[in-house]
């Protein structure tokens, strides 16, 4: 059988980054193909250059046996190829129909076919299975929604080829699930898809081929069911990747983090937290579980000062941060990841210089005075970007231009080099390829072997069950209960984060 | 009791009517232009050229028609430099509307001496005729309105207009030409602020005074943004912002300093902006340059 498409000897260049060098993928009809590598492989440029986002230097592109001119998403659209972007291609204000139809809109003389377009949407919905509502808008609906849209308006537009760009990185584990039994349906009709992602079980499960990207170059394409996690690891990183770090026997102290009855409200005014209560020793991690949404984002806010608290105690050290200013907080030597890097962590049109100091650079050795001190500003970046493995090793880049996964390293960088004495981590390797999660797993770990509390906030069940000590499980605002990490499996959590009890759970068998 | 019935007269409504006129059409021609994307503080200047080639139009030929339609073709045409600027050399939108203000202000006194021979006022032309108790430019004003609101919100292209103004990345990525879009909004534009010209120069007057915009440009920016960047809204604000100016010359002799009326529209609009009257949001993208490779 002749590929549906292949892509060849493609070479794209940015200014002073070399994004993809002589890279070669094919595709099958019904085909699954995995695209993965590091951050800043190249993945997503490569995928950009097939849908006509940017043109390449050099290669060709053959699509159903026809060599391909293609000079923007217009022509890639026509020919059937349809994108998921990493970072979602929607308009808030506008509702899910109307970002479906987006440049292909039905028309009754000369208006907008409304009825007919929400027609159409509820009955690709259908047929593939993916539930939206039509009429809402999108600023409205859940990421995991706002996901189905974006796949939607790739079909809608007649797509044979479909592009997923990190489609689960932002999806709760059912979300995901339900994001697979969509791949397979959509192949089972005939169409292809390339999908990238940091997951390597995710890729082992789904996926028929692997195609592996590692600093812009093909390294090559394996046969799923030939291959293992660790030869995917070896492949991406070029060294062998610990996927699982080994954790050393606890050593606790005193308790350090105080938290009790904490109570907030959501941005719409409804309550989000209801008098959560927990303890963090020195020395220990207590990971978060719940299913998104449920108050985890509205807790770390409150901690870190983002967001004011309604009632309840929170103290450090047995002195009380609450309802202090993010500042004062970041003073206490309290750090944050915080789960949206482009929202809250990062100014995306300074240097990664910059980037490196924010919120911390009014204070020495950065300022003096009202001035900044840029030989220290430099210092730092020139120490911070080769620890970190910051790519490209450019201090004076603009965060925009890094990829996702390296914006992510800027953040770890910074809080981490602070040496805090409460770190809270939201969603801290999400985006972040196999490489950059040992690295954070390890030194999430070493914060707390040096004596720290650690607050650890994740959707990824094996990475909140594999570091925590302890894990608390979140379902509308309370925290249903805390187990102990080396106890804790998948499906107990999974039963505490619907809501049921393990006594419960249990008893009924599931 | 004397003021009230001096202010509700029916002779005050015909004038809100004609007064909100231009504010009206220069605010959909905003509209055009904000929605997407594009800040267009020039419709001040872009107003005052349409006002002067109406009349120089009108004084050539004799028809006031043709003057008419040389104030919507130049002003097309000028609003054109602020497209360019703005769209294809990414400069700062506000600092080109000011140029263009400014060259408008300046042009027009100069064109003005070599045609007419005058400073201050030019020669009167043939006006454009009454339909009725109005000037044909109000009926077309409300027309304007009620096309924009339709093209907005029920056309392929509105949609358009309104994507690329709230995330022209996304409008891209599904093969929306960004730029334009935004070409045609921004000539949109001038072309209305050019009309709106015209009814000042051949509607109200039979001639070009030197700076006769007065400002309204900038109450047109400030009736669309109390409007809330919708046409209805816009028309609501204009007449809102007419009655004040109609009720001002109705005030002139009773002792109330005129200085108070007028500063009406712009108090409205900092009680709008500060978001007492619900909330008025603009167009996310609005003045931000587009660059295709950026993310
Ligand atoms: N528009 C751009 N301008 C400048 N450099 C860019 C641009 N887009 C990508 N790059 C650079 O090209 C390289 C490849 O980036 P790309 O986004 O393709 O990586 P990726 O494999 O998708 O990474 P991730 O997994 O983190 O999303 C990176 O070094 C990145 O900094
Ligand atoms: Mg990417």
């Amino acid at each position: 059988m002749e590929p549906i498409l292949e892509m060849k000897a493609i070479t794209k260049r940015f200014p002073g980054v070399l994004a993809n060098d002589n890279v070669n993928l094919d595709l099958y009809q019904g085909e699954i193909h995995a695209l993965i590598g590091e951050n800043g492989a190249g993945k997503s440029t490569l995928m950009s250059v097939l849908f006509g986002m940017y043109t390449p230097e050099e290669g060709e592109i053959f699509y159903k046996g026809q060599k391909l001119d293609i000079d923007g998403p217009q022509d890639a659209i026509e020919l059937g190829i349809g994108m998921v972007h990493q970072h979602f291609m929607l308009v808030p204000t506008l509702t899910v129909a109307e970002n479906i139809i987006l440049g292909s809109e039905p028309k009754r003389g000369l208006k907008i076919d409304i009825e007919k377009a929400i027609a159409k949407v509820n009955e690709l919905a259908n047929k593939f299975g993916l539930q939206v509502d039509a009429t809402a808008k999108v600023k409205d609906i859940p990421v995991g929604m706002q996901q189905r849209v974006e796949i939607l308006k790739a079909l809608y537009r007649g797509a044979e080829v479909l592009i997923l760009d990190e489609p689960t990185a932002v999806l709760t584990p059912q979300e995901v699930e339900g994001l697979y039994q969509i791949m397979e349906s959509l192949t089972e009709q005939g169409k292809s898809i390339i999908f990238i992602t940091h997951k390597l079980k995710e890729v082992l499960r789904i996926s028929d081929r692997i195609t592996v990207l590692r600093k812009g170059k093909g390294i090559g394409t394996v046969t799923t069911s030939e291959t293992n996690q660790k030869e995917l690891a070896r492949m991406m990183v070029g060294r062998e990747v610990l996927l699982e770090v080994e954790k050393e026997e606890a050593d606790f102290g005193e308790v350090l983090v105080e938290v009790s009855n904490l109570s907030a409200f959501n941005d719409r005014g409804m309550e989000a937290l209801n008098s959560v209560s927990f303890q963090i020793r020195a020395g220990e991690i207590l990971g978060i579980a719940g299913v998104e949404g449920n108050g985890q984002t509205e807790l770390v806010e409150v901690l870190t000062g983002l967001r004011e608290a309604t009632a309840g105690e929170y103290n450090l050290h047995g002195d009380s941060l609450y309802n202090h200013s993010a500042r004062k907080i970041k003073e206490a030597k309290v750090a944050h990841i915080p789960e949206d890097r482009h929202k809250h962590g990062l100014v995306l049109d300074y240097t990664v210089e910059d980037n490196l100091v924010l919120g911390y650079h009014y204070r020495e050795p950065f300022a003096k005075g009202i001035n900044l001190n840029f030989n220290n500003l430099a210092e730092h970046a020139n120490r911070l970007i080769p620890e970190y493995d910051i790519r490209p090793q450019n201090k004076e880049a603009l965060a925009r231009s890094l990829s996702g996964g390296n914006q992510q390293k800027i953040i770890v960088a910074r809080e981490f080099d602070l040496g805090p004495e409460f770190l809270i981590a939201s969603q801290p390797t999400r985006g972040v390829d196999v490489g950059a999660i040992e690295f954070i797993h390890r030194r999430i770990l070493e914060q707390r072997d040096e004596g720290k509390a650690v607050l650890l906030v994740s959707a990824e069940l094996p990475e909140v069950i594999s570091l925590s000590d302890r894990i608390a499980v979140m379902y509308e605002g309370e925290i249903v209960d805390i187990v102990d990490a080396a106890e804790a499996t998948e499906e107990k959590l999974g039963i505490l984060m619907a809501g049921g009890s393990l006594e419960g759970g249990i008893a009924n068998g599931s | 009791m004397e003021i009230l019935t001096q202010i509700f007269s029916l002779e005050t409504l015909s004038s809100t009517l004609r007064m909100a006129t231009p504010l009206a059409i220069a605010a959909i021609g905003g509209l055009y232009s904000e929605r997407s994307g594009i800040i267009n503080i020039a419709l001040e200047g872009l107003m005052l050229a349409g006002a002067f080639i109406a009349v120089v139009v009108s004084y050539f030929t004799g028809i006031p028609w043709l003057g008419l339609l040389g104030a919507l073709v130049f002003g097309g045409l000028f609003a054109m430099i602020h497209a360019v600027v703005s769209i294809k050399y990414h400069a700062d939108q506000v600092v080109s509307g000011v140029a263009i203000n400014m060259l408008a202000a300046g042009g027009t006194v100069f064109m003005l001496n070599i045609i007419f021979n005058t400073s201050g006022t030019s020669e009167s032309v043939n006006a454009l005729p009454y339909w009725g108790p109005f000037k044909p430019t109000v009926y077309i004003g409300l027309l304007v309105v009620f096309i924009a609101h339709y093209v907005l919100f029920k056309t392929p292209f509105g949609l358009r207009v309104r994507s690329v103004g709230e995330h022209p990345h996304a409008a891209d990525s599904v093969g929306i030409d960004v730029e334009k879009i935004r070409y045609i909004c921004v000539g949109i534009s001038g072309i209305l602020a050019g009309l709106a010209g015209a009814h000042l120069s051949l509607g109200v007057l039979d001639s070009f005074r030197e700076g006769m915009t007065a400002g309204r440009g900038f109450i047109a920016l400030a009736a669309m943004i109390f409007g809330k960047w919708t046409p209805f809204g816009a028309l609501g604000a204009s007449l809102l912002f007419g009655f004040s100016q109609a009720v001002q010359i109705r005030l002139q002799g009773l002792g109330i300093p005129t200085e108070f009326v007028q500063m009406i529209p712009y108090i409205f609009t900092i009680i709008a902006l500060a978001g007492v009257i619900g909330k008025s949001t603009p167009p996310t993208a609005i003045g931000e340059p587009f660059e295709k490779g950026k993310r």
